[in-house]
């Protein structure tokens, strides 16, 4: 069993610093780590590699400092790790980063076949759960987002549970697959003191766009289909303001109509 | 003050605390209420690497030493002094074997140890021998291949969950305390049960058992060691394991602090957080000093035990010797007195600074939703179990006279 | 890019029913499409939901694209997105919500890649930029922190996932008909090896805390275990879960997985509201991280009070209530 886990390094906390003036993250001291949300894809794929035998892999496109996730999944229980980095990524938006992800995958599945990639429901500074559903829809394999269980595995195929709004879902994928995962499917385990040891004498394989043979007009800030073209620090209300009203019909009222005007609710 | 002098050391810290953090602390109070052992704890410990820290890497170990041991055992007790003995006790019922134990023995046993996949537990302490060890009363009466073994054992540490228990036993009642001898028994020999669950003060997430043993047969193959040396071993083992309990009562010292400082920074009273208050300012300050005094009381001496213990176990593996043999032909210095030393101290230390901080938290931390009650409840056992400190006072005194004694005449 | 017309909604209808984000897209699609002057059409993908497109002419559709089949009847990934990017290239869109639900994230995903075109995802907001017709998509990112807006130049349509309860449902217009299109499903071509097998549907609250966006969390002032049916009330209507202080744990009205504090679980939802809660410190420790707090207390001195972004001072039995009334 070969699976591949997509991870993405991110600010530490989204109680990330803003600046107000130009509307962009302050970076400088902002503490970066693994995505929390791939954690648990990490630690699913660590689980199966535990009760089937085979491989991990990790993926990740990034910076030269992303580096440090890799590291930290050798110390999650990850065999093998790689790292997009490129002048050409950057800037990418989910359609362009899930694309390159796809090319890197394809070249570890040319070096050992790949029956299973699982990714984090979403990553925590951008929040869009795109990338497991448009990697899989790259490399045109079935897929299933918010997956909260692995119900059964055999060498052909995953049974999963999916969350919906109204309950869950039970379907089946033959491999090779892609799995999103969320908080609920585990419980990711502390890293181990031989893990931390591994992980800084770990090898980590870089590729570039050229290495994993992607089109370079699909990817970057200036090929990607969407853009940012303007990004602002959202209204605070002040704190402690009393909601005011003569009954209580009143103050609901005016309650609801403040966290519907915030977009709260 | 953080006392790691290697890589090994400090990822023993880190990854320790990051289990307190993430694992320990979401479970303890329910487990406390409960009186439950954590099968998810026991997981999480395996999983991390924990059970093989002091072991070598040949049985799958990670190759570290007491100091490591006491580390883990620190920093887990800081935050759950009854979690934390998952692999403590462990540790504690497998050092005489791995002492005493021969090369086919460690083959056997140690593996699995390292991995978690058995625990061990101790069992010294009967209804009428604790603390006077020599009067024991479970018995061992060879036959055969076997070993019969009759009697019964109580407050035994992490009972019925254990795989493993090395039982201290007396092979020839004849002979008294040169008839005790070290049998490993494990869990579903037949005629070997568990008796009355005891409900204790603290540590009550860590299940204390009685064992009974009627015509257990044993095979002499988990003999460890020869017969009528159990003293010897029980001794040996105790000099590395009390570190051990001492650096358990720091974990729980400084455990009590963590909660303490950042409550009394932030409650207020006459306008003015209370930790402002001179009087209670001091306290802290003095509990905060022998916390650090009783931490470095234990990893000095660990890291020298550490500097024999660890060529003791590379020259056992060599030379597929016992690891109690190579200690003796180490020179073998007797850490007795200095391991009765520490835990002395470190279990006075974590009962002052527990009762001292509900103290200062006042009437909230007697409230059983504040974890500080909890502290004072489980430091109380630093003082107890592997000897109280009235039997550390034993030791230690005992090895003064001896040691001034060998010196008369010289001034 | 200029065959490219009119704004598309999906409209999500799982087991034969419509869900409520497909009347909050058609009010937002509605806007956009008044302003490009263009149509307002609904995608309905499903089996045995053609009984649908009146409800959506109702609300503001002028065309209802329907495919309708067996093989629809449940979600698939693959089969859903290869239909909606057929259909995307026959009747080339200019503009494509799609709910921001979990099926609507993946489907939006999978389908942008099928149709080679940009996604904004999970939208608070969408206007028409004036100047050159564009979709102008307003996202919270980095926990909200910061708000991005989004534009897809050069291909089309220019797809959006919108956050579900961002636009207020449309209204009904009874009587309103539209033009239905019956759309072919292609058997041979609209196929996955993903296999669906069944479906669950939630028992309990269902919700993890954690996971909740919304937390509506009860305290001594709910006085007794029956209360938190009204909290549970509210948290349905809002998407959320329901959680506690220590002493309604304490007492026995509600499990102690729910508790929230120093002894019990940290949350950080975008919005929590703390019903009869007084606010010791213990429990803030476990949920001031929260984006928006609000505070429902009778006593206007509680500690809680002065945390809350939002104090409402009254008692949660008339203040719940009246609010689930507002929210209708």
């Amino acid at each position: 069993m070969h699976i591949v886990a997509c991870v993405k390094q991110t600010p530490k906390s989204d109680n990330v610093k803003i600046d107000p003036a130009t509307g962009c993250l302050i970076r400088s001291g902002a503490a970066s780590a693994m995505n929390p949300f791939d954690e648990y894809a990490l630690e699913e794929a660590v689980m199966l590699k535990e009760q089937l035998g085979g491989t991990v892999s990790v993926i990740t496109m990034g910076p030269p400092q992303a580096e440090a996730v890799l590291r930290d999944s050798i110390a999650r229980g990850a065999d093998k790790v790689y790292q997009l980095g490129d002048m050409a990524f950057a800037g990418s938006d989910t359609w362009s980063t899930s694309y390159a992800l796809s090319k890197g995958i394809e070249k570890i599945n040319g070096i050992e076949p790949v029956d299973l990639v699982i990714c984090g429901k979403q990553t925590n500074d951008s929040d869009t759960g795109h990338i497991g559903p448009q990697v899989s829809a790259w490399m045109k394999w079935p897929n299933a987002a918010f997956v909260k269980k692995v119900v059964s595995v055999n060498e052909k195929s995953i049974t999963v549970e999916r969350l919906t709004e109204d309950g869950s879902e039970i379907l089946e994928l033959p491999f090779p697959c892609v799995l999103s995962v969320v908080k609920d499917i585990n419980s990711p385990r502390v890293r181990s003191v031989k893990g931390r040891i591994a992980a800084k004498r770990a090898e980590v394989t870089k590729w570039t766009a050229d290495d994993v043979a992607a089109d370079k007009n699909k990817l970057g800030m200036k090929n990607c289909p969407t853009r940012v073209v303007k990004s602002f620090v959202p209204k605070r209300e002040v704190c402690s303001a009393n909601v005011e009203g003569a009954t209580a019909k009143e103050k609901a009222a005016k309650l609801v109509e403040i966290l519907k005007e915030n977009k709260y609710i | 003050m953080d006392y790691a002098i290697n890589e090994l050391e400090q990822e023993v810290l880190n990854t320790t605390r990051e289990l307190a953090q993430k694992k320990i602390k979401p479970l303890r109070a329910e487990m406390d209420a409960k009186e439950q052992f954590s099968k998810e704890m026991l997981e999480e410990y395996k999983k991390s690497g924990i059970f093989g820290l002091w072991l070598p890497e040949e049985y799958g170990g990670l190759g570290g030493g007491i100091t490591c041991l006491a580390m883990a055992f620190e920093e887990l007790s800081r935050a759950c002094a009854g979690l934390a003995l998952t692999p403590g006790t462990s540790a504690l019922g497998a050092i005489p074997m791995y002492l005493a134990a021969t090369k086919e023995q460690r083959e056997r046993w140690c593996p699995d140890l390292a991995s978690g996949k058995k625990l061990w537990a101790f069992a010294l302490t009967e209804p009428e021998a604790g603390s006077d060890a020599t009067a024991l009363k479970t018995t061992a009466i060879k036959d055969g291949d076997y070993y019969v073994v009759n009697g019964a054992k109580h407050f035994i540490s992490t009972g019925k969950e254990a795989d493993f228990y090395t039982v201290a036993v007396n092979t020839n009642p004849s002979r008294g305390a040169r008839g005790i001898s070290l049998l490993v028994i494990e869990k579903g020999t037949e005629g070997f049960s568990f008796g009355k669950k005891e409900e204790k003060m603290g540590i009550r997430s860590n299940p204390t058992y009685e064992l009974i043993f009627e015509n257990v047969r044993v095979p002499k193959e988990n003999l460890l060691g020869s017969e009528g040396r159990g003293l010897l071993y029980l001794q040996e083992t105790l000099d590395y394991s009390r570190p051990g309990v001492a650096a358990q009562a720091v974990g729980i010292a400084q455990g009590a602090l963590d909660v303490t400082i950042p409550y009394l920074r932030t409650r207020k009273q006459f306008g003015q957080p209370i930790i402002t208050f001179q009087a209670l300012g001091h306290k802290v300050a003095e509990l905060a000093a022998k916390t650090e005094a009783g931490r470095a009381m234990v990893y000095n001496l660990t890291h020298r035990m550490d500097e024999e213990f660890l060529p003791a176990v590379k020259n056992a593996l060599a030379n597929g010797t016992t690891v109690h043999d190579e200690l003796k032909k180490l020179k073998g210095a007797r850490w007795t007195k200095y391991s009765a030393e520490a835990k002395l101290f470190c279990s006075n230390v974590a009962m002052e600074v527990a009762d001292e901080c509900v103290t200062l938290c006042g009437g909230i931390a007697y409230m059983r939703d504040f974890p500080l009650e909890k502290y004072m409840r489980d430091a109380k056992i630093t003082q107890i179990y592997e000897g109280t400190v009235h039997i550390q006072k034993n030791e230690i005194i005992t090895a003064l006279i001896k040691e001034y004694a060998s010196k008369e005449g010289e001034e | 890019m200029k065959d490219f017309k009119n704004v598309w909604i999906c409209a999500q209808a799982q087991r034969g029913k419509l869900s409520p984000t497909a009347y909050e897209l058609l009010n937002a699609g509605r806007k956009l499409a008044d302003d490009l002057g263009e149509k307002l059409c609904a995608v309905l993908l499903g089996h045995d939901v053609e009984k649908c497109a009146k409800d959506l002419f109702e609300h503001g559709a002028d065309i209802v694209y329907v495919c309708d089949d067996p093989a629809l009847e449940n979600y698939v990934d693959d089969v859903y997105a290869k239909v909606l990017a057929d259909m995307v290239a026959t009747y080339k869109p200019n503009k494509f919500l799609l709910p921001a639900t979990n099926l609507g994230r993946s489907l939006s995903a999978k389908a942008a890649v099928f149709i080679g075109t940009g996604l904004t995802a999970d939208a608070t907001e969408v206007i028409i930029n004036k100047e050159d017709g564009q979709l102008h998509a307003t996202r919270p990112t980095f926990g909200g922190n910061l708000m991005a807006t989004i534009t897809c130049a050069h291909t089309r349509p220019e797809m959006c996932s919108l956050r579900p309860m961002s636009y207020e449902k449309a209204p009904l217009e009874a009587g309103r008909t539209g033009e239905t299109v019956k759309v072919a499903f292609n058997s041979a071509k609209h196929t996955s090896l993903a296999k669906f097998l069944q479906f669950i549907k939630s028992e309990g609250d269902g919700l993890d805390l954690s996971e909740a966006e919304v937390i509506v969390a009860g305290g001594r002032g709910v006085g007794k275990a029956e209360g938190f049916a009204l909290l549970k009330k509210l948290a349905d209507r809002l998407g959320g879960a329901v959680a506690a202080s220590r002493a309604p744990v304490d007492n026995g009205w509600i499990d102690y997985r729910y508790q929230i504090g120093l002894t019990g679980r940290t949350v950080k939802p975008k919005l929590y509201i703390a019903c009869g809660i007084s606010g010791q410190i213990q429990h803030l420790a476990g949920m001031s991280g929260s984006d928006v707090i609000v505070a429902i207390n009778k006593d206007a001195q509680a500690p809680i009070m002065k945390v809350a972004n939002y104090a409402v001072e009254g008692d949660l039995y008339d203040i719940i209530p009246a609010m689930l009334e507002a929210l209708k």
